[in-house]
């Protein structure tokens, strides 16, 4: 194979010792203690153990122990990072550490132990393969030793070791060191922990950190270098779901078009068949370029290049996959949070979700509850504050490719990003698709039935109802002899929205119906003259339109409404607005070739020729209504018909009479 | 041999090789100006190797910088001319001369007197002559204790500076390259790599590097226990000597403070034994390092690389 040439020059010309290194691999693991527990000292001595520390560095800690009067070498000072910390003798952030044995790179996730911690462990478990989880034998399990252990279960970190520190304050004593075995492994029972192991050490001495403690000839177990070495990681790894989130497309000319990424899960080999998401297209691979040649086949974590037979339309944020093996594609979303921000979770405003190359606008609908991390107890919560974690809802603007956190971390992970302070304010992990029967069920679990009952309402219905209008809507209605309702007319440019409404519009007021006629053009000069036509600047525009049409609504009126609205996420939102049986969806259906003809507009011929983007239907996305209550196929119908179908059902309807 | 090219496929520098990727990819993709920070050292010679990489077969698609102290050893320079010629890429050089005669910084004086701390101006002024808005860095967690919690995406305000207390998490791969207007990020792809790693790399990748790197005769002087080079840029303080000796330099830098070690590491795997064996950072050798215990803090917080 052409790409091993450059490798395999360089392999043949290495000794012995390069050879050692070639077998080794690479182990990420964090660790979380109490503060004093004796995480920096246990760090300290591994690197210092395993030679990782340099005589300079050690020379210049030795100085920093002397300056700080104290005896010895201080190993913690060995990992302590920044001036301000070393000022106030804590450490704030998460700090990453290397070192290497000749069988395996170690790099160190190392999150300190008080306030801040929730966050810190979070960000360095989100990479781990393992959590060290120090435990003081003096003070045995608190409780914030079962914290660690639910974020480790939480971020699903296959490997957990306990390390149980200090064994020489406490004589080394095997009865102490069983007991908090005991204990922690009945807590850990109630979570997600597939691999736990339990050690006794003294960070301060080395007893069984590097070498076998003399101490304990009672424990049998590896040390905790010889475990952390021993680990196997190589099948934690999802071989099974092929996922490859696009992150950008290669083009140096016009012959070649590739698709780079990292492949998220499974393995993929030229010739098979992928499945483009979410255009839902099919295409073979046909090459998996690399630098060193072309690939007979890639899996998990290799980035690649891959081009396909066909020629799809593909871009960054897209997701090739397996036509018989799809994730799941929705845009409610239920998710655990941890959130990481000081300004806590607003529902009133939305956020930015980034989820594999992906970045979408997203609100959060609803926080389910929130997890005391100490209790792991469910408490009701209407927000999230910074180092919280809750499990709670969302709503895309546009659909994601997730699957579980639990069955793949890559495409179960996601960030939040304020949008305009541009902090990242949570992380994620996918549990489902919103309302699905387990997470209903869990939700059965974690309340009361009755509490359940409202809390599923407030998750259904958004407040429909206004309280407190001076002059009730049910009173309008009665003086207007007709019903208030919203008539939602969406469909592409020249599918005849306009003009089929301005025709109801005047027969209905000729037959004495308040009405109001809000037209997507006429909004777009004043109330959303701020807005351009992005998916962020749509959904805005729509969300304006649907709370100037519940005003109309609540003043007793039928209201039409002419946009385009593609997204069906945007429509939904302004349904929720108006009661069940009152927001009537009008798909004005037509195909693109009759839209571009009747062109009203000049909109495609502008696009045509470049003046404009993002025309829908054209080179923007459109998301045909899935339930609309009435289809108009304008195509085959004079606007008189449409019209008359439309009134037709609103007298069905009972809004007004026939 | 085929079972080591297999071992190579699976091995941890394989996993740095992707995890370096994915994070150019990211920054080619959220970034609409990037940079990269061309020194001449090992890291960005691997961090151009990694770019090749990354977006074959297309060419690397964003430019090189070189801040250029003008204290270069001649090798660097040649070498920095023919990787770019051989590349077909973009270079800009920020010249700390040409800001040091435009009176934007002052030369410091005196047999201690260094200009890496007056890369700082002349970087940041490029940065923004360019809009350039991430630009990359060799920087390694391993080779600072201040460096071990930088973030891939390291976040600069409007003036270039860096707040520790301000970093954004950063979880999973999912990397965070929002911002305002005039900010930018520095990214860090070898944020994982340790020195050895590196060397690995280039041993295995077949990476051409300087001679610089290798043991050779040169004319060299003791200051205060680091061997510096003769060069133009130095004068001799009393007491201080010539002398022709065996060495080669663990970092190309400024060539008036970067230290050379005794050595006699000519090929490859002698410097990989090298640096296995050796007991001090590669920066013990990097003189102006050595004036606080926190100088490479202080010069973060103002925008070096
Ligand atoms: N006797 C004893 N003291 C220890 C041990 N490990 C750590 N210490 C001491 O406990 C204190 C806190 O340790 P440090 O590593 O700074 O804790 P951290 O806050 O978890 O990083 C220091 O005074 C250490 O010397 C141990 O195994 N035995």
């Amino acid at each position: 194979m052409s790409e091993t040439n450059g490798i395999m020059n360089a392999a043949e010309g290495s000794t012995t010792l390069g050879n050692a290194y070639l077998e080794m691999d690479l182990l990420r693991f964090t660790t979380a203690g109490s503060v004093d527990d004796g995480k920096s000292t246990l760090i300290g001595r591994l690197l210092y153990d395993s030679k990782a520390i340099f005589e300079d560095q050690l020379e210049a800690i030795e100085q920093a122990s002397r300056n700080r009067g104290e005896e010895g070498v201080n190993l913690a000072l060995l990992t302590d990072g920044l001036r301000a910390e070393r000022e106030q003798g804590i450490t704030i952030d998460v700090a990453y550490r290397f070192f290497a044995t000749p069988n395996r790179k170690f790099i160190v996730a190392d999150t300190p132990g008080h306030v801040q911690y929730t966050r810190n462990m979070v960000t360095g478990a989100s990479t781990a393969d393992l959590a060290v989880v120090l435990i003081d034998a003096r003070h045995g399990v608190l409780t914030q030793s079962k914290r660690h252990g639910f974020i480790a279960s939480l971020l699903r970190i296959p490997h957990v070791v306990v390390a149980v520190n200090k064994m020489d304050l406490v004589e080394y004593s095997e009865k102490t060191f069983a007991a908090i075995e005991r204990e922690y492994t009945e807590f850990s029972a109630k979570l997600d922990i597939n691999d736990i192991t339990f050690i006794p050490v003294s960070a301060l001495n080395g007893d069984n950190v590097v070498d076998r403690s003399v101490h304990m000839d009672w424990y049998r177990g590896p040390t905790f270098l010889h475990h952390l070495e021993h680990v196997n990681i190589a099948s934690d790894r999802n071989l099974i779901d092929f996922r490859f989130p696009v992150q950008s497309v290669i083009r140096p000319h016009q012959n070649f078009r590739g698709y780079a990424g990292t492949i998220s899960s499974g393995v993929i080999r030229p010739g098979e068949e992928v499945m483009v998401l979410p255009s839902g297209k099919t295409s073979r691979v046909k090459e998996i370029t690399t630098f060193e040649g072309d690939l007979e086949s890639a899996s998990a974590d290799q980035p690649v290049v891959i081009t396909i037979e066909d020629e799809i339309d593909i871009s960054r944020g897209d997701m090739l996959v397996r036509p018989g093996n799809i994730p799941d594609v929705d845009n409610e979303i239920g998710a655990m949070v941890c959130w990481m921000s000081e300004e806590p979770l607003d529902r009133n405003r939305h956020y930015i979700i980034q989820h594999t190359t992906r970045e979408v606008k997203a609100f959060v609908d609803n926080v389910a509850y929130r997890v005391d991390v100490d209790t792991l107890h469910r408490e009701e919560a209407d927000t999230l504050q910074l180092n919280e974690i809750g499990r709670i809802e969302l709503t895309t603007a546009q659909p994601l490719y997730f699957d579980s956190y639990r069955t793949n971390q890559e495409t179960g992970a996601f960030i939040l990003v304020d949008p305009f302070s541009h902090n990242t304010v949570a992380a994620g992990m996918i549990r489902g698709a919103t309302r699905t029967a387990e997470e209903v069920s869990e939700l059965a679990e974690a309340f009361s039935r009755k509490e359940f009952e409202a809390a599923r309402q407030a998750m259904r219905s958004p407040d429909v109802v206004w309280e407190g209008l001076n002059i009730p809507r049910e009173e309008r209605e009665a003086a207007n002899d007709h019903l208030a309702a919203a008539v939602w007319f969406t469909g592409l440019s020249g599918s005849g929205k306009t003009t089929i409404a301005r025709v109801l519009e005047r027969r209905l007021f000729d037959a004495g119906v308040s009405t109001m006629l809000l037209d997507g053009d006429y909004v777009r000069h004043g109330l959303c003259g701020d807005l351009g036509f992005s998916a962020t600047d749509r959904a805005e525009n729509i969300r304006r339109v649907g709370e100037a049409a519940r005003l109309f609504f609540e003043q007793g009126s039928v209201v039409l409404c002419t946009f385009v609205s593609p997204y069906r996420v945007d429509r939904d939102r302004v349904r929720a607005l108006v009661p069940e049986g009152r927001f009537m969806e009008v798909f004005v259906d037509v195909d693109l070739e009759t839209a571009r003809e009747r062109d009203p507009k000049g909109l495609y011929e502008k696009s045509d020729q470049g003046d404009i983007s993002n025309l829908t239907g054209v080179s923007a996305p459109y998301e045909a209504p899935e339930s609309p209550e009435l289809t108009l196929e304008t195509a085959n119908m004079s606007v008189d018909e449409a019209a008359d179908m439309v009134w037709k059902a609103l007298v069905s309807a009972g809004i007004i009479e026939g | 041999m085929s079972s080591s090219v297999t071992s190579y496929r699976n091995s941890h520098l394989k996993d740095l090789e992707a995890e370096a990727i994915y994070v150019m990819r990211e920054v080619a993709a959220q970034f609409e100006r990037p940079v990269l920070l061309f020194s001449g050292g090992k890291d960005s010679i691997v961090m151009v190797h990694l770019a090749r990489k990354a977006f074959h077969p297309a060419p690397i698609p964003f430019p090189l910088m070189h801040v250029d102290t003008g204290h270069n050893f001649p090798e660097t320079i040649v070498f920095r001319d023919k990787l770019v010629d051989e590349l077909g890429v973009k270079l800009h050089v920020a010249s700390v001369q040409d800001a040091i005669d435009k009176g934007r910084v002052v030369e410091e004086t005196g047999p201690e007197a260094s200009r890496n701390g007056l890369q700082i101006v002349p970087l940041l002024d490029a940065l923004q002559e360019h809009q350039f808005d991430a630009a990359f860095g060799g920087g390694r967690r391993d080779e600072e204790k201040a460096r071990a919690k930088e973030r891939f995406f390291s976040h600069r305000d409007r003036f270039g500076q860096w707040d520790p207390k301000n970093q954004r998490p950063e979880l999973w791969k999912l990397y965070n390259g929002h911002k305002n207007v005039g900010e930018n990020f520095r990214v860090f792809p070898l944020s994982n790599w340790t020195e050895m790693d590196v060397w690995q790399y280039i041993g295995f990748e077949n990476i051409d590097i300087p001679h610089l790197y290798f043991a050779h005769e040169r004319e060299v002087f003791d200051r205060r226990g680091t061997l510096l080079a003769k060069t133009d840029f130095v004068s001799l303080l009393p007491g201080e000597a010539l002398e022709r000796r065996t060495i080669r330099f663990r970092t190309i830098g400024d060539a008036t403070c970067t230290g050379a070690v005794l050595s006699s590491a000519d090929s490859m795997d002698k410097i990989i034994q090298e640096v296995a064996a050796a007991r001090e950072t590669e920066r013990g050798g990097r003189h102006d390092d050595q004036r606080s215990e926190a100088a490479m803090e202080d010069r973060k917080k103002q925008g070096y690389f």
